[in-house]
């Protein structure tokens, strides 16, 4: 009877961290938490299936040979030494990426933020419908088709037709058959897509932004709108602006598709083949699993490495 | 200073130059008509008629508008060889099964991981923010295999299963919860006595709809959109936007067909986000990345 008292009292005691290690301590917490294990298991599982484990698979196969029938072979750096050496069109393929992503991915980027920026002064019912205007055509399918109809090569594409008829040429132009118009087409065709998640987060961002903050800027000596974005506007939406540059990297490397459906696949000389492209041919026709592993390695990298970068690069404005 | 303070939309606005002002919308007008175009003319071509689509040069309006492209665009799909009813039949089901599992999962781990302070859930949620750093197609080749190894090649879960574990709307919902679901309320409940899951689901899921919706319009315009994969090879279980796309492949010669297609696929997310834009707008709000 005394022996159960003394043990009720031990636990009615409060058990500071500080009593305990800190593998006990978490052990603790982790019983004591235990609803959240289960409510992120469902989830949790199918994420680590489909997202984390395809990483490090393609990590690892990366440096084999394989061809999904035979066990995968090892062969070190064979498929990386083969991808920068060997492969010219993988070259021109990171040519063409970076293209894309170091022009699509920082305009579209300043463009969202400037037409957000704009349309924040417009009374409630005009904004949602200019929103609507510039962001419906990143929801629209395959809507960026009708561009291939515009610039359709023959007399009947809308651009050849008010070329010819105004005298500016007199053949129609081949625009997604000739290597110097594909690329810049095709940049301008994701840009009309472009304004995304990006622009909606902007928009948000900006209305959210306290009054009284640029009250004080306009007493402190804020002398145009200018200033006022960059030295009030900006750094309070400062999370908004990262949020919206990892929805805008991640977007600017993700355009082959628009690419295929208009310069064909592949495109005329490999004009504007991506690496997108690459891991398409390589994995998803040829079955070369491990030299695609490669290259989904890369593209990763690239990927979340320039994600990095740009946060580097935003944590200094305002300053 | 005080003098040149204006208000504007229920806010001050500060130091606004007329030319300025004049620039700007200038400027707005202009990109948004450059935006508007193509959305314009697809619509306008889709309603010309056969003798109109061969006028030279092509024509920015329409004389005699008439349904017949979308009557047309029928009549093809009924000579695809897979009846077209069933390229819509699985659309709707992945659209339908993947949002439903995204919205179960993902509200679920948005509550563990915005409320519930177990060990490791810093690490998931890095992960989850890493995620949103890479498009899928890095993932494809690996996932090729393991869907193989699962017996999931040419079966639609190789579809939805991916999707019920989409990052975005999570992430959403869950920077959402942080900021306007309060420890307060969820902590007087538990002191009444409910569980975790009764907590969940009669107090904090109350005060996030617009982030629910939010993640319904992302996954759904996600897999509304879904083509051709590889990871489906009967024709049975293609998508509506995979024989949506084999139209579209014959370029100009069918631009009436092609445009009417386009339309279709357009008009649904376009609605759906004309409904759901404000509560967009809302969850969006506190989308911001701390780091």
């Amino acid at each position: 009877m005394s022996q159960n008292t003394a043990v009720k009292e031990r636990k009615a005691k409060p058990v500071a961290r500080k009593d305990m290690s800190k593998a006990q301590w978490t052990l603790k917490e982790m019983k004591k938490h235990k609803a959240g294990y289960i409510m992120i298991a469902p989830f949790f599982i199918l994420f680590f299936v489909f997202t984390v484990v395809p990483v490090f698979l393609s990590m690892i196969l990366s440096f084999t040979s394989f061809n999904l029938l035979e066990w995968p072979k090892f062969i070190g750096l064979d498929n990386y030494i083969r991808l920068f050496l060997d492969d010219d069109i993988f070259l021109t393929a990171i040519q063409n990426t970076l293209i894309f992503a170091v022009v699509t991915g920082p305009v579209s980027y300043l463009l969202s933020l400037f037409v957000a920026w704009f349309i924040n002064e417009l009374p409630p019912k005009m904004r949602a419908f200019v929103t609507l205007i510039f962001y419906a055509p990143s929801i629209a399918g395959s809507m960026y088709q009708i561009f291939g109809i515009f610039f359709s090569s023959d007399r009947y594409g809308y651009v050849n037709g008010f070329l010819i008829e105004y005298n500016f040429i007199t053949e129609p132009i081949q625009f997604f058959q000739n290597a110097s118009y594909v690329m810049p087409l095709c940049i301008v065709v994701a840009l009309w897509t472009s304004l995304g998640t990006t622009f909606l987060s902007f928009i948000a961002g900006l209305q959210i932004v306290d009054n009284s903050l640029y009250e004080a800027g306009a007493l402190d000596g804020v002398k145009n709108r200018w200033q006022e974005l960059w030295y009030i506007t900006l750094p309070a939406m400062k999370e908004q602006l990262m949020f919206g540059a990892v929805m805008s990297i991640t977007g600017s490397f993700g355009f082959g598709g628009i690419v295929t459906a208009l310069a064909g696949f592949p495109s005329v000389d490999y004009c504007a083949w991506t690496i997108m492209h690459h891991l398409e041919d390589y994995g998803g026709q040829r079955f070369e699993v491990g030299y695609s592993s490669a290259i989904a390695t890369i593209l990763f990298l690239m990927m979340i490495g320039s994600n990095m970068l740009i946060k580097k690069l935003l944590s200094k404005v305002g300053q | 200073m005080a003098r040149r303070m204006r208000v504007r939309n229920h806010k001050v606005v500060l130091n606004r130059s007329a030319g300025g002002d004049a620039g700007i919308t200038a400027l707005l007008v202009v990109l948004g008509i450059l935006m508007f175009i193509p959305m314009y003319f697809s619509v306008m071509t889709s309603l010309k008629p056969l003798d109109e689509l061969w006028i030279f040069p092509p024509k920015f309006y329409v004389i005699n508008p008439t349904f017949k492209n979308y009557a047309d665009l029928f009549r093809l799909m009924n000579t695809s060889w897979v009846p077209f009813s069933r390229y819509i039949f699985n659309t709707v089901l992945i659209t339908v099964a993947g949002t439903f599992g995204n919205l179960c999962l993902g509200s679920l781990a948005a509550y563990a991981l915005s409320k519930i302070p177990f060990p490791g859930r810093k690490t998931i949620f890095q992960m989850i923010v890493l995620s949103l750093m890479f498009v899928s197609t890095v993932t494809g080749i690996a996932n090729f295999i393991t869907f193989s190894l699962l017996g999931l090649i040419d079966n639609l879960l190789a579809i939805i299963l991916p999707a019920c574990c989409s990052t975005l709307g999570l992430y959403l919902m869950k920077q959402f919860m942080d900021s306007s679901v309060s420890n307060e309320a969820l902590e007087s409940a538990r002191l009444d006595g409910a569980g975790e899951f009764r907590v969940f689901w009669s107090i904090a899921m109350p005060m996030v709809k617009p982030a629910w919706l939010t993640l319904i319009v992302y996954s759904f315009q996600g897999l509304w959109n879904t083509g051709s994969s590889v990871y489906i090879q009967s024709e049975q279980l293609k998508t509506f936007n995979y024989a949506i796309q084999q139209i579209l492949s014959a370029g100009i010669v069918r631009a009436g067909a092609s445009t009417a297609a386009m339309v279709i696929m357009m008009i649904v997310p376009v609605t759906v986000f004309i409904v759901s834009q404000s509560n967009i707008i809302e969850t969006m709000a506190s989308s911001g990345m701390k780091d």
